[in-house]
């Protein structure tokens, strides 16, 4: 259906419910309880997962299908972000405009950086792409203060021409952004008991959008094109032999990449209408290499769950403090308590990082695949006991498809 | 590898469920009935308290993190009281604020905008936070105070000296006690006329961002007004830990007179390079040689140890102050930490009661009868004698400390002596003077 195989078919649907179920999967604890600190069910939490799901979709099109491993793709994500607040600033609060020339604007860039850094390829095209990020980034951040507002970075004012829209909102603040009328920080809330969910009129277009930007990289991945790029990843020289010029596949490729990243960008002013240089730093594009591969670089869903995991550890790990863990352990006695608090305390609240560390070696190591092989073995696991030895050929034969 | 073969059946099934889909949110947009955001409805409010605890201002923001603990303490009925036994207000009962126990939240700036929203917005949405306060940088109170008008909530600002905070990016929803960069300038000049003349060359070393734009503004403004000349402003990267390559051409520029519009780990770098320069021991122009640092704090002045004997600078409070408010903070910030509080623990803290002061006058949390509680709110007994919160631009106005590192330091607090407090009347502008300019605060914002 919709041109894509029963199997294809089966995971975007699986994609389209986890999405759309998103604020009931996440919020599995009850407010009040002492576990609701894990809960990741709200609003703003759940843009940024779909968002640098998007942003690592697309970034997995690039390194998962060709091999070029970009460095610098944070540098797209900001120049959507920059083109879709000025499209506030200049033109109206409707996020349609401002997307689309986020990523335009986004592809228009990564021709131009494409252009020049794919003549070289491996380490040094990783370089290439990581100097022009951070160069972009030096430029928003001080030369370019005009068009990007500098370190503060660039904001929405009241004065703003807005010329199809209202300058100020009746009350007389800044308009928020929303899609035809509808404003993406409007929100309800339904209450069952002691949980409570929260269903946010951004979100649900940032994930209908992402389900969108998910099922064009599965016809990308499946079709004659995504072929061409993975010959590119399995050996350029041998294609260059039999007279085919790499060059145009792999500059699509980047360009398409540098959208999707565009994409997100976009959607992250239209959820938060602000940008700031430090999206463009060399550690938000070095995140995205870090989310394909916690999640299984060439695959397809991987990208995004390594995007949720990583979003997961910074937003919610980093805001356990020492109290909070002196509140859990608190039936202990109290030398205990002091014991098992201060082990803990490195690894929470502003050592998240550490924490990452160890579970982005631990998932390298131990399943090179990603977390998608880790779904895989368990799948399997089950599967064998079900179906005994027979199945064993069939799903050496599965696991060779890249998924 | 792509199939596609469009049938009658496929096209409703698919329609359907993409209608499904595309109808999903519009079921639910119905907002919640509460009157503002995050109404406090239980025995308890909750404070978001939003710090850099890691990055370049870590320590700041350890150091606010401490103050905020323990104005929670002091408001809950905890502890000596700390400043509000001596705060000119009597609201406050110490029974938390309305008769609700006050909590907190914490999250992590990073000193990055971005990140500071994302952890000012899970405060909002997930912890419901009623207030935010904090940060040690200008460019995330500026972008966490657009975000707290949007949402509804009201934003104290903590550690900010740029003048953009409270001018053209000021928000009905945010206000700012520190002090800025113009009062620094206007505080400054005075004593920097008396101490090296009138005929003063002076050249600029400034960090390649807003506030240092700002700050490099205001003092070539003021020093000029004075009969200074201005030889040469550079700029310096964010990032840049040597400056040695910006000190040399300082001495060929003819200059008598070098400004740091530096701040934090920046400033320890840059002062310590033109130190080791030998550049104080260097006659020019028959005067001898001066650096000037606009913005000092005991941290930084930790950090470049004895280099800073004898420069001036100017703060917004130092510990050392012998007022009844001082004191008191000074006592209970010390019995519980075992150390003198710094400026940026002083501002959080202050600012923390004063809005809990606010709710309490007000009546009510919420945020537009809370902003018209502090609107020219006019208060005595926080360490700063008078001080004026003023309606137009919602900036602080108060007497403003010009300081110098201490010759003879007696302890690794005792850096920086008092030289003189200079008065409010001196340091006052109008709303609408140019290096304010633009802007302009909006309506406050109840959300809900």
């Amino acid at each position: 259906m919709l041109g894509l195989n029963s199997k294809d078919f089966r995971l975007l649907l699986l994609v389209a419910a986890l999405a759309l179920l998103a604020p009931f999967i996440l919020n599995p604890f009850p407010a009040d309880s002492a576990m609701a600190q894990f809960n990741a069910g709200y609003p703003d939490l759940m843009q940024r997962f779909v968002i640098f799901g998007v942003f690592a979709i697309g970034f997995n099109i690039l390194f998962g299908l060709t091999g070029y491993l970009s460095f610098g793709h944070a540098a797209f994500l900001g120049v959507g972000s920059y083109s879709a607040v000025w499209m506030f600033k200049l033109l109206s609060m409707n996020v349609i405009p401002a997307i689309l020339l986020a990523v335009i604007t986004a592809g228009l860039f990564a021709l131009l950086i494409g252009y020049i850094s794919l003549r070289r390829s491996g380490i040094y095209f990783a370089i290439l792409t990581l100097a022009f990020a951070q160069m972009s980034y030096a430029l928003a951040y001080s030369v370019l203060t005009p068009v990007t507002g500098g370190e503060t970075g660039l904001q929405l004012a009241l004065d703003d021409p807005r010329v199809l829209g209202a300058a100020q909102s009746a009350q007389g603040n800044i308009p928020v952004p929303g899609l035809f009328g509808l404003e993406m920080r409007d929100a309800a809330q339904l209450n069952l008991g002691d949980w409570v969910f929260t269903f946010s009129a951004g979100y649900y277009f940032s994930a209908v959008v992402m389900l969108i930007a998910f099922y064009l990289s599965i016809r990308i991945f499946r079709s004659p094109f995504g072929m061409m790029l993975r010959a590119v990843k399995s050996n350029q020289q041998r294609l260059n032999y039999t007279g085919l010029n790499a060059r145009p596949y792999t500059l699509a490729a980047f360009v398409i990449s540098g959208m999707y990243a565009g994409l997100a960008g976009g959607l992250m002013a239209a959820m938060d209408p602000l940008a700031g240089a430090e999206r463009m730093f060399w550690t938000a594009s070095g995140e995205v290499v870090l989310m394909a591969i916690l999640g299984g670089v060439g695959t397809l869903i991987g990208p995004v769950l390594g995007a949720g995991l990583i979003k997961y550890m910074e937003n919610i790990i980093s805001k356990i403090n020492a109290d909070i863990l002196h509140s859990w352990f608190a039936f202990l006695p109290d030398g205990l308590e002091d014991f098992i608090v201060s082990i803990m305390y490195p690894f929470i609240g502003k050592g998240w990082h550490l924490t990452l560390g160890i579970i982005f070696m631990a998932v390298v190591i131990f399943l090179p695949g990603g977390l998608v092989e880790g779904g895989q073995r368990i799948a399997r696991l089950f599967r064998r006991r079900k179906s005994g030895e027979a199945a064993k050929d069939d799903d050496a034969k599965q696991s060779t498809v890249a998924e | 590898m792509s199939k596609s073969h469009l049938t009658r059946r496929g096209l409703l099934k698919t329609s359907a469920i993409a209608g499904a889909g595309v109808a999903m949110p519009t079921i639910f947009t119905a907002s919640s009935a509460s009157a503002f955001t995050n109404e406090p409805t239980g025995g308890t409010v909750t404070l978001g308290f939003n710090v850099p605890q890691t990055g370049p201002y870590a320590d700041e923001g350890a150091d606010e993190l401490r103050a905020y603990e323990l104005a929670v303490e002091h408001l809950n009925g905890g502890g000596d009281g700390g400043m509000m036994n001596t705060f000119s207000s009597d609201a406050l009962q110490g029974n938390g604020i309305l008769g609700k126990k006050v909590e907190y939240v914490t999250g992590d700036t990073q000193t990055k905008s971005d990140a500071a929203r994302a952890s000012a917005k899970s405060m909002i949405e997930k912890d419901g936070a009623i207030m935010i306060t904090g940060g040690s940088s200008s460019g995330v109170a500026v972008a966490v105070q657009a975000l707290c008008q949007e949402a509804g909530v009201i934003f104290m600002s903590g550690l900010t000296h740029s003048n953009d905070t409270t001018g053209k990016d000021k928000r009905a929803n945010g206000f700012r006690h520190f002090f800025n960069s113009y009062m620094s300038g206007a505080a400054l000049a005075p004593v920097l006329e008396a101490n090296y003349g009138s005929d003063r060359k002076a050249y600029h070393l400034t960090a390649d961002y807003n506030w240092g734009y700002t700050t490099e503004e205001a003092i070539v403004s003021s020093t000029e007004a004075m009969g200074w000349e201005t030889v040469n402003t550079v700029k310096t990267p964010l990032t840049q830990t040597d400056f040695s390559s910006y000190i040399a051409p300082v001495l060929q520029s003819g200059a008598d007179v070098l400004v740091l519009n530096h701040y934090g780990g920046n400033m320890v770098n840059s002062l310590t390079n033109a130190v080791q320069f030998g550049l104080r021991d260097k006659m020019v122009n028959g005067k001898q040689f001066e650096i000037v640092v606009p913005l000092y704090s005991r941290l930084m002045a930790r950090g470049a140890g004895e280099n800073v004997k004898g420069i001036f600078g100017s703060t917004n409070w130092h510990w050392s102050l012998q007022d009844e408010g001082s004191k008191a903070f000074v006592k209970s910030f010390g019995e519980k930490y075992g150390f003198p509080p710094s400026q940026a623990a002083h501002t959080c803290y202050v600012q923390t009661l004063l809005y809990a002061d606010a709710v309490e006058r007000a009546g009510s949390f919420q945020p537009c009868a809370v902003v018209e509680a502090l609107e020219d709110f006019e208060f005595d007994g926080l360490g700063n004698g008078p001080t004026l919160y003023r309606a137009e631009d919602h900036q602080c106005f108060k007497d403003v400390l010009v300081v110098k590192g201490k010759e003879n330091p007696q302890s690794e607090f005792d850096l920086l002596e008092i030289v003189e407090k200079t008065p409010v009347d001196q340091v006052t502008y109008a709303p609408d003077h140019p290096q304010f300019a633009g802007g302009s605060l909006g309506t406050c914002n109840n959300g809900g």
